[in-house]
């Protein structure tokens, strides 16, 4: 009854070959878009958006970026942590240096900052692989956080070693500080979501990503088939970090506000989106999607539910936040190991023979 | 079913629809994580003092006070996720007890008209009431703290540091490195050494940093630190035998639980003190009566009488008088956020209150006005005795000094003032 190619008649190779090739689907996909671009903005508060929305999208954006390397290169990264914090201070210095230029413009050479950096660090994967390349991944992350609270001019000599988002516009409208109103930066979050899912969606459908899929399935026989490693290696880091160089740009500027290196951009932040990639699935940008909502929504649900709903001592909830949340991983990749968008395939592929399964 | 919703929706409202006729307090609290073993003391402590106000007093000027907890876990973000899912139920002032949220909070609190109050951490400059018009960091701050440590050791050498060596061990974060200026600026006053050593986050390890204090052989060794980051280190110090009595740790670092796992090796560690320690006050008799015998305490309420208790049972007492002297100015009981800021901006504290309260010769009197949110900077020493396990003061309030702490303090708020464009006030 969903899911059904029955009756869709494609008549050009356009038709054939988009993203969302069962109607049913592609509508489904609009409504989607129109709901974040159409209804959420006029019913977005302080409390939605700062606490749920900005961390999903901001998240996912992370999410769709570490899973271009991981899940669509195969290559293991701990660095993004770092790479985001290479993102927020490149943001904050081309934010305090040039003050009158557009954040879009910030974030986008933030971006573009951290894919450099990401690619300097995936030299070595040229030359090793698996946990060893996770190792060298793991001291970027060291070297990143330790060299943002050891060298005073990338907080501009600031006393705490914090740095600070000053108030900066888009188009007339403000996007960071606290006076930005919540539309606004959920908006401005959504853009860069939105296009960032876009890229990634079709570049892994078009011939880098097909060369990407190859290393990560046999890099050899890639090789052997005329598949350039360096190129497709160094692209995955580049087009990787400069998805995760932005959402640590919005991470800083317009989600906290004021960021200490060790604490925001820390190793845990680059198990959080490991995590949200192996949970919502290796290789598929639905799965980072997924993911990062299973883990930045789950935890406010649960102490919304303990704390406002059951009244409970927070302490108890943040402990069973703990614990729940830690079953649900465990249990999840038992039960599908191919993460989340597994189980939305499966599911789909079910709403399709429904309701007259064989 | 059309009446189970409309029962549902009537509940939601009235779950929804605010409850105007209490005064809220809310709490970022922090009781798990690698910070919880302070954290759980100044929740508890807090939450017990207005439970005491309610209990004795019937409220605040007959409004009950209710404290509104929420889990941080020390960490930011779930600091922005409490601070926006409290705010909306007429939060009067927060204390968010961790610089990294204090500092993502100075500009949200200063735009929706609630003032926070950071006692004795958060960002120094924010003294200057010009510039900070509702964030409140008295009665002293970190400046203070290192200029009160060094003025402490100045007194033991005869006025003179002149070729003494200190280490500065610090958490490597934005609350760490706040003193490092200021004492930069000391050193150079008084021709002391000071080299500054940081601890990573949590801070279980510092061998390699004892290790460079055993070498370089300082005279004194200040510390910031907070957590498990203040036991190891005073473990530490232990075994390399560093006399304890030349120890310093600011007020974050000097609680029963940062001494006790050193035992009798901890004997004679020194840290600065806010305000007066021990169970040794008539509020612990209320206590006593009014919340712990009628089963109303906080957590497991085994936290009584401990300095990181007493400094929260302070700091609510300070958010009291202020509420007080808000209902006031105002003349109004149902006080605002914006009525509480004023309350605050013009708060006295004197002995005659602190003795109503039950906490005689507690703290320092001082008073708060528009220009000077950071009060007196007064802060005492305090020691550490490993055979009766208690701290005593061992000096009176020691003065800060001022020449070298005020030009900075203003030097910083002025280039945030610049950063953020903002025109002073109190003109």
């Amino acid at each position: 009854m969903f899911y059904r190619e029955a009756g869709d008649f494609k008549t050009t190779y356009a038709e054939d070959g988009q993203t969302f090739p069962i109607r049913f689907d592609r509508y489904r996909y609009f409504a989607v878009l129109i709901f974040a671009f159409g209804v959420v903005p006029f019913m977005v508060n302080d409390y939605w958006a700062n606490a749920l929305l900005l961390p999903f999208l901001i998240y996912a954006i992370a999410a769709i970026g570490l899973n271009i390397l991981v899940g669509y290169c195969g290559q293991v990264s701990l660095g993004t942590g770092g790479f985001m914090a290479v993102g927020a201070y490149a943001c904050y210095k081309f934010m305090t240096s040039f003050p009158e230029v557009s954040m879009f413009v910030h974030v986008l050479l933030a971006g573009g900052v951290t894919a450099v950096v990401c690619v300097a660090f995936g030299l070595p994967s040229l030359r090793i692989k698996g946990f060893y390349l996770a190792v060298a991944t793991l001291a970027a992350q060291f070297f990143l956080v330790w060299l943002f609270n050891r060298v005073p001019w990338f907080y501009n000599y600031s006393a705490s070693g914090q740095i600070n988002a000053p108030e900066r516009e888009v188009l007339g409208v403000i996007i960071t500080g606290p006076n930005a109103p919540a539309w606004a930066t959920y908006m401005f979050c959504l853009v860069f979501l939105t296009v960032c899912a876009l890229v990634a969606r079709n570049l892994t459908r078009g011939t880098v990503g097909r060369s990407w899929m190859a290393i990560r399935d046999m890099d050899i026989a890639a090789e052997i088939i005329g598949v350039n490693p360096l190129k497709a290696k160094l692209t995955a880091f580049a087009v990787s970090g400069f998805f995760i160089g932005i959402s640590g740009a919005l991470f800083f500027a317009v989600y906290l506000g004021a960021v200490e290196v060790g604490e925001a951009f820390g190793i845990s932040k680059s198990f959080l989106v490991l995590f949200m990639v192996i949970i919502g699935g290796l290789g598929s940008i639905f799965g980072a999607f997924a993911g990062a909502a299973f883990l930045v929504l789950l935890p406010v649900v649960l102490k919304v539910v303990g704390v406002d709903v059951l009244g409970w001592p927070t302490d108890i909830v943040a402990h069973f936040q703990l614990v729940i949340v830690g079953a649900l991983i465990v249990l999840f990749l038992i039960l599908e190991p191919h993460g989340l968008a597994q189980l939305w395939r499966v599911a789909k592929e079910k709403l399709r023979l429904w309701p007259f399964p064989h | 079913m059309k009446l189970k919703l409309t029962t549902l929706a009537l509940t939601a409202v009235m779950a929804a629809g605010p409850a105007m006729a209490d005064l809220v307090f809310p709490w970022l609290s922090y009781r798990t994580g690698p910070y919880a073993a302070g954290g759980i003391p100044l929740a508890d402590g807090y939450s017990d003092y207005f439970t005491l106000v309610n209990e004795r007093d019937g409220g605040i000027g007959g409004l009950p006070a209710r404290v509104l907890e929420c889990e941080t876990g020390y960490n930011t973000e779930k600091g922005v996720e409490c601070y926006e899912s409290t705010k909306g139920e007429g939060a009067l002032v927060y204390q968010p007890l961790s610089t990294g949220i204090t500092y993502q909070l100075i500009p949200k609190v200063t735009a929706d008209n609630i003032p926070m109050h950071t006692m004795g951490y958060g960002r120094t400059s924010a003294k200057n009431g010009k510039v900070f018009s509702h964030v409140f960091n008295y009665p002293v701050n970190y400046w203070d703290g290192a200029s009160i440590a060094v003025n402490h050791v100045l007194d033991l050498n005869e006025g003179s540091l002149e070729g003494k060596k200190i280490v500065l061990l610090y958490h490597n974060s934005a609350y760490g490195k706040e003193p490092i200026r200021t004492l930069e600026e000391l050193s150079k006053k008084h021709g002391f050494d000071l080299t500054a050593l940081p601890v990573d986050h949590p801070g279980q390890e510092q061998k390699s940093q004892w290790l460079q204090i055993r070498r370089e052989r300082p005279d004194y060794v200040f510390m910031w630190g907070w957590g498990v980051m203040n036991q190891v280190a005073i473990q530490e110090a232990s075994n390399i035998r560093f006399p304890m009595e030349n120890f310093i740790g600011v007020w974050w670092s000097g609680a029963e639980i940062d001494v006790l796992p050193a035992g009798e090796k901890a004997n004679g560690y020194k840290s600065l003190a806010l305000h007066d320690t021990g169970k040794g006050f008539p509020i612990y008799d209320d206590l006593q009566k009014y919340v712990v015998d009628a089963g109303k305490a906080s957590g497991s309420g085994d936290q009584l009488g401990t300095v990181l208790y007493n400094r929260s049972l302070y700091l609510g007492f300070l958010a009291h008088m202020a509420a007080l002297k808000a209902q006031e100015i105002h003349g109004v009981d149902e006080i605002t956020p914006a009525m509480m800021r004023d309350g605050m901006e013009s708060l006295e504290i004197t002995e005659e209150m602190m003795q109503k309260a039950g906490l005689p010769n507690f703290g320092p009197e001082f008073s708060v006005n528009c220009e000077n949110h950071g009060g007196p900077g007064l802060g005492m020493v305090q020691q550490w005795d490993a055979n009766a396990k208690s701290w005593s003061l061992i000096t009176d309030p020691i003065a800060s000094d001022k020449d070298v702490v005020n030009p900075l303090i203003l030097a910083d708020s002025g280039a945030f003032a610049a950063e953020n464009k903002i025109a002073e006030r109190c003109n």
